[in-house]
């Protein structure tokens, strides 16, 4: 969750005042080619280089056996290669605290040159198409609620108050 | 939950001013449409102006435009600027606020403040114009459904 809230803070913003992303960008599935670019990206958003973390989530969202992972990343040429420009990372879950199918957004991080384009916005509806692919009706996701950038880009997608209610306790 | 009227009216008048960005709106108007007298409806854009959110027009063809950025702005900026809905400050008055009973419904009390908060400072302006045009759209998008659906 921590990873969730805190890439998802610095990294999205509600829509700015220039809200198209150039023709050149290319939103695609990650591969593990495109690891050091995302551990750095995230490294740059967050501040913790989480390499292990970031290569497991590629390779389980590679297997074809588990079509319910989906990690996208959103690239733009250069002259040698392709810069990275962001990513979201988000899996269908089933029957969890009673629910029906969904798709949880679980993170999402865009590159602080490239926000207030509508790249966030982009990465999403990418996500949502997969899941909608995968026959899925319903996207969630979890936000701190006092966080108001990363709440409003959310609402701004369109995403209400859903039916459930997030309870924690400490324990001692 | 439920706002103070002047924060309601406000709400409501800066959507009108949003809906109609291409010229001046009267108090006139909005007060006819929301049913409320001008009178508090001019208390309320004054209130909005000294805030920077409307500018006026006198004269003829005048009347209160938008001023802000509607991607920024949200319910709960509008709202703070007639109500304080921050979490309740402990009432030495409060019969119960010594004992452990009125320390615990408290924090019952703060939880849910903050979650409105939340929301309503979740809420921009653009948003909150989607959601008038979904509502708006709603009931159209059920007629034609039923008209197709008995036709």
């Amino acid at each position: 969750m921590n990873t969730r809230s805190a890439s998802a803070r610095r990294s999205a913003r509600a829509p700015g005042a220039s809200p198209s992303v150039p023709d050149t960008v290319a939103i695609r599935a990650a591969r593990g080619e495109d690891l050091p670019q995302i551990v750095a990206l995230d490294a740059a958003i967050t501040g913790v280089a989480k390499r292990t973390h970031w290569k497991r989530l590629i390779e389980r969202t590679s297997r074809p056996r588990d079509p319910e992972g989906c990690f996208l990343i959103a690239e733009t040429p250069q002259e040698r290669g392709t810069a990275l420009l962001g990513f979201i990372e988000g899996e269908i879950r089933a029957w969890e605290f009673g629910s029906a199918p969904c798709g949880w957004v679980h993170v999402l991080g865009v590159h602080p040159e490239a926000r207030l384009h509508g790249l966030g916005q982009r990465l999403l509806d990418a996500l949502a198409s997969e899941f909608k692919r995968a026959g899925v009706t319903r996207m969630r996701t979890m936000v701190l609620r006092d966080d108001r950038v990363v709440m409003q880009f959310f609402r701004a997608a369109g995403m209400m108050a859903g039916p459930y209610l997030e309870l924690e306790k400490e324990l001692e | 939950m439920k706002l103070q009227v002047s924060s309601q009216l406000a709400i409501y008048a800066v959507l009108e001013l949003l809906a109609h960005r291409d010229r001046p709106v009267t108090v006139g108007e909005i007060g006819a449409k929301y049913g409320v007298s001008n009178h508090h409806l001019a208390k309320v854009m004054h209130v909005l102006g000294r805030a920077g959110l409307v500018n006026s027009t006198r004269g003829a063809g005048g009347g209160y435009q938008f001023n802000g950025n509607v991607r920024r702005i949200t319910l709960l900026d509008v709202i703070d600027l007639f109500e304080q809905l921050g979490p309740p400050a402990a009432d030495p008055a409060d019969p119960g606020a010594a004992t452990a009973q009125g320390r615990a419904l408290l924090q019952v009390l703060r939880e849910i403040d903050d979650i409105a908060r939340s929301t309503l400072g979740s809420i921009t302006l653009a948003t909150m114009e989607k959601l008038v045009e979904q509502q708006g759209a709603a009931p159209a998008a059920a007629a034609i459904r039923n008209a197709l659906a008995g036709g």
